[in-house]
């Protein structure tokens, strides 16, 4: 089964452009560590997941590209032919002049409507091409005005007109000191509209891929493709194709199906995250060598304490010892010290990955009562190793982390609103006080949830 | 509304450039006299004006924004500047009006420009998108210290020719006009401006963020802006000290085009604007290292708006302007206001305003008090500067 890519705003586009590449070439890798029959299997279901077949044999991504001035889909839609390896559509692409000017009124007030038509056709297009559809992929980032609102716009769009197909929704979570003054607006009118439409939210922070960047691939200077490569490697690790069941041959048909049915038990909770271990430079990966238990362990541990990264966990975070209770609303002050899960998903590839044992994961302890751990967890191992690395273990996880980043975005919105600064920039287009606080209430209901865990 | 520079312009080197059609001349001049320059000119040559602002627009396939560049202090820019201003509000009501406003310095020889300036301030304050003030002196200070470096000679700093923020044609050592290197380093202002718009990045700003991003409230859109490097040295190396050096500079009060210190006062909001080779991660550390420094409002405590354009100015490989929203620009104002009222209590040279049609005292009283409550939101928000800053209390949720 097949996905369809949608690729909103500069941020999008340049993301979408990194994980078609990251996609195609690990696809392409000769050293699979496995048999050429699998290898061939594996290349074949990517290859129906993500890219559909041309005349001379050039893959073209199953993508349509939106932005609202013309400069970074120009420069996507040449970078990806001159790779000469695969390439976009010439057709998939909806562009404008003018652009959304950071504000999330003007991208889904003033753009969505005006452009529904088109942009709809383009996607039908590319639904059209596909044998079958799994469901939509949006990548957009929540600070701008197009991505963010006209990313609203659309997927509540594709939520009316496909609603029996899936829809994930990646996220771009801006960087704590700014990258836009009115981000916090723009996130919180985001984050509200799609938790009423999208089926799940894959959030990815910038500042947690920047130290990433800088600490595991050493990077001195880095620049937004640093980050989009290393956030393509994620989400390759997530997306590529994965064994059906123990040891069967087939790959899974559903990607889009299976990871919601795993991970998103219930609609209040829709919030997701990826861990991915190892990462590092390329250059380091040759000396380097790594056994399934120590990967499990650090994987497990990083889940628990929230960390990002595999480097600077805190090893004094331990799972409560009685599963008693939580009373009433957990106070967001203290240190929320103890990650706790709903679903979990692992994604293990690699070089003996049937012996890896994953008892750590199954532990009550790490998951709220009201799923069992058997329903709660689930794994998927493949031999077919990802991206040269040997092994490779991939967290999709349902859990708490996201609580204290939500709350800060809210806060500082909410601050910003109380002296209703820029908030003439919105009510311009049509989006008015109520607007404001109708997202300020979904979205303190959300973290009041994930607090109560 | 005369003919002198028009024509200068139309044989000079780029004379091609401009749309000779596209010219509107008068003979005598406004006698630095706002009232002529608004009222009698504005009405006179309205419709020519529009003709050729429909004709210039037709031509665009997407028009954005229009950039006003006048003084306040005589009569032409100012008055019939200002009488534009609300021309292009009615006809092009969804365009953006960026205005670049030259104030007059303390010392300038027009002796009305206070009530010039006032009365254009009062049609700035209503009807311009974003106002980006600059004054001559501090232009020419800027151009001082260029001079001082270039001729000071001193050991192993030569600099490259192309890289003067002033000159364009890289000829500094010939003795150029005052005025042609103060006129430069606006230019380089709105190129810099609109870099990211006409050149690719890694994260585009368009003019309208501009707006968006800096203007929490309508009346509050003055914005001060800084450019540097005024120069780069000949060494080819550029270590990342000299980097980090030019985000530095942005921040001081020598750099700034307007007088103005940014730093002791309050910032609203401010974007930097990168151009060449800078990433991200360079962008981060800089604001990381500078932000304790620099004061934001309560609401605002991490405003910054970022945009990164590969391209880099002629001769220079990075380049930076920032702007800010910041009440280091009220002192300009009170200035104004004190120089305004020495006048205006006894009544000198009012009646070259009052004898022309449609002007009253009335327009000077409210343009003195339109400008007294735009000083006084400023003075407001100075009042917050050294309050602790506390989170209110948020919405409460039934569990």
């Amino acid at each position: 089964m097949s996905i369809v890519t949608v690729q909103l705003g500069q941020c999008g586009n340049q993301i979408g452009f990194e994980v078609f590449d990251a996609l195609f070439r690990d696809s392409h890798c000769p050293q699979g560590l496995c048999s050429k029959r699998e290898n061939e299997a594996y290349q074949a279901s990517c290859k129906e997941r993500f890219f559909s077949e041309e005349e001379n044999g050039v893959p073209i991504a199953r993508a349509v590209l939106v932005d609202m001035e013309p400069k970074v889909i120009n420069q996507t839609l040449s970078k990806a032919a001159q790779s000469g390896r695969w390439k976009y559509g010439q057709h998939s692409c909806f562009c404008q002049k003018q652009g959304s000017g950071n504000n999330w009124a003007y991208g889904y007030s003033v753009h969505g409507p005006r452009h529904e038509e088109s942009i709809m056709n383009l996607i039908q297009k590319e639904v059209e091409k596909c044998d079958s559809l799994s469901g939509f992929f949006i990548i957009m980032s929540m600070a701008g005005g197009t991505g963010s609102g006209l990313g609203a716009f659309v997927t509540q769009n594709l939520q009316d007109q496909y609603s029996h197909s899936l829809k994930m929704n990646q996220i771009i979570w801006p960087y704590g000191t700014g990258e836009i003054i009115v981000q916090n607006y723009n996130s919180i009118l985001t984050l509200s509209h799609l938790y009423r439409s999208s089926d799940a939210l894959l959030v990815h922070e910038n500042d947690a891929v920047h130290k990433i960047c800088a600490k595991l691939m050493n990077i001195k200077q880095i620049s937004f493709s640093d980050i989009n490569q290393v956030l393509a490697h994620q989400l390759g690790s997530v997306f590529q194709p994965t064994y059906s069941a123990e040891g069967s041959f087939h790959y899974r048909r559903n990607p889009l199906g299976d990871l919601m049915e795993n991970l998103v038990p219930h609609p209040e909770f829709k919030m997701l995250g990826v861990r991915n271990i190892p990462q590092m430079s390329e250059n380091s990966l040759a000396y380097s060598t790594f056994t399934w238990a120590g990967l499990l362990k650090h994987l497990r541990q990083m889940l628990i304490s929230n960390a990002k990264m595999e480097e600077g966990i805190d090893w004094q975070v331990r799972p409560p010892v009685s599963r008693l209770p939580t009373l009433g609303k957990m106070s967001l002050n203290k240190e929320l010290h103890f990650n706790t899960s709903i679903a979990n998903l692992l994604i293990l590839r690699g070089k003996d990955v049937h012996s890896a044992d994953l008892g750590g994961f199954k532990d009550p302890a790490l998951y709220t009562s009201w799923l069992e751990p058997v329903n709660a967890f689930n794994v998927w191992k493949t031999q077919r190793s990802f991206n040269k690395y040997e092994k490779s273990a991939a967290l999709v996880t349902n859990s708490q982390f996201l609580v204290k980043p939500l709350d800060k975005i809210v806060g500082k919105a909410w601050n910003m609103f109380a002296s209703k600064a820029y908030v003439h920039q919105y009510t311009k287009f049509g989006i008015e006080e109520e607007d404001f606080l109708d997202s300020f209430t979904l979205l303190e209901q959300v973290v009041a949830s994930y607090c109560n865990l | 509304m005369e003919e002198g520079v028009v024509n200068e312009i139309l044989q000079g080197p780029l004379r091609d450039v401009f749309d000779s059609k596209q010219l509107i001349t008068d003979i005598s001049g406004s006698g630095n006299n706002w009232a002529v320059g608004h009222k009698v000119f504005g009405s006179r040559y309205q419709e020519q004006i529009l003709e050729k602002l429909r004709k210039s627009a037709e031509h665009c396939d997407s028009l954005q924004c229009f950039f006003i560049i006048h003084s306040m202090g005589g009569g032409t820019g100012s008055g019939l500047g200002t009488y534009l201003l609300k021309v292009l509000e009615d006809e092009f009501p969804e365009v953006y009006r960026f205005v670049t406003s030259i104030y007059p310095s303390g010392e300038d020889d027009v002796i009305t420009s206070p009530y010039n300036s006032i009365l254009a301030m009062k049609e700035l304050n209503e009807h311009a998108d974003c106002v980006l003030p600059i004054d001559n002196q501090s232009l020419f200070d800027i151009i001082s210290k260029i001079d001082l470096m270039v001729n000071s000679g001193k050991l192993g700093t030569t600099i490259k020719p192309k890289s003067l923020v002033t000159s364009s044609a890289g000829t500094f050592k010939k003795r150029q006009k005052p005025f042609d290197a103060m006129n430069n380093i606006v230019a380089n202002l709105l190129l810099n401006l609109t870099s990211s718009a006409r050149f690719e990045g890694s994260l585009n700003m368009d003019l309208n963020e501009i707006s968006m991003n800096l203007v929490p409230f309508p009346q509050l859109h003055y914005l001060v802006s800084s450019l540097t490097p005024l120069y780069t040295l000949a060494d080819v190396n550029i270590p990342p000290r000299r980097l980090d050096q030019m985000f530095s500079d942005a921040f001081s009060k020598d750099h700034q085009l307007i007088r103005a210190d940014p730093k002791h006062s309050l910032y609203l909001a401010c974007a930097l604007m990168v151009r060449g080779n800078v990433q991200i991660s360079d962008l981060r550390r800089n604001i990381e290292r500078l932000k304790p420094s620099l004061q934001f409002v309560s609401w605002n405590q991490e405003g910054w708006k970022t945009s990164l354009c590969s391209v880099p100015p002629v001769g220079h490989s990075h380049s930076l302007l920032a702007l800010a929203n910041n009440t280091c620009v009220k002192p300009t104002f009170m200035e104004l206001r004190e120089r305004f009222m020495r006048l205006y209590k006894k009544k000198a040279h009012l009646h070259h305003y009052l004898q022309i049609e449609g002007m009253e005292e009335s327009c000077f009283t409210e343009a003195e008090s339109s400008l007294s409550a735009l000083i006084q939101e400023y003075n407001q928000l100075d009042a917050t500067k050294s309050m602790p800053v506390e989170d209110l209390p948020r919405l409460s949720i039934a569990v």
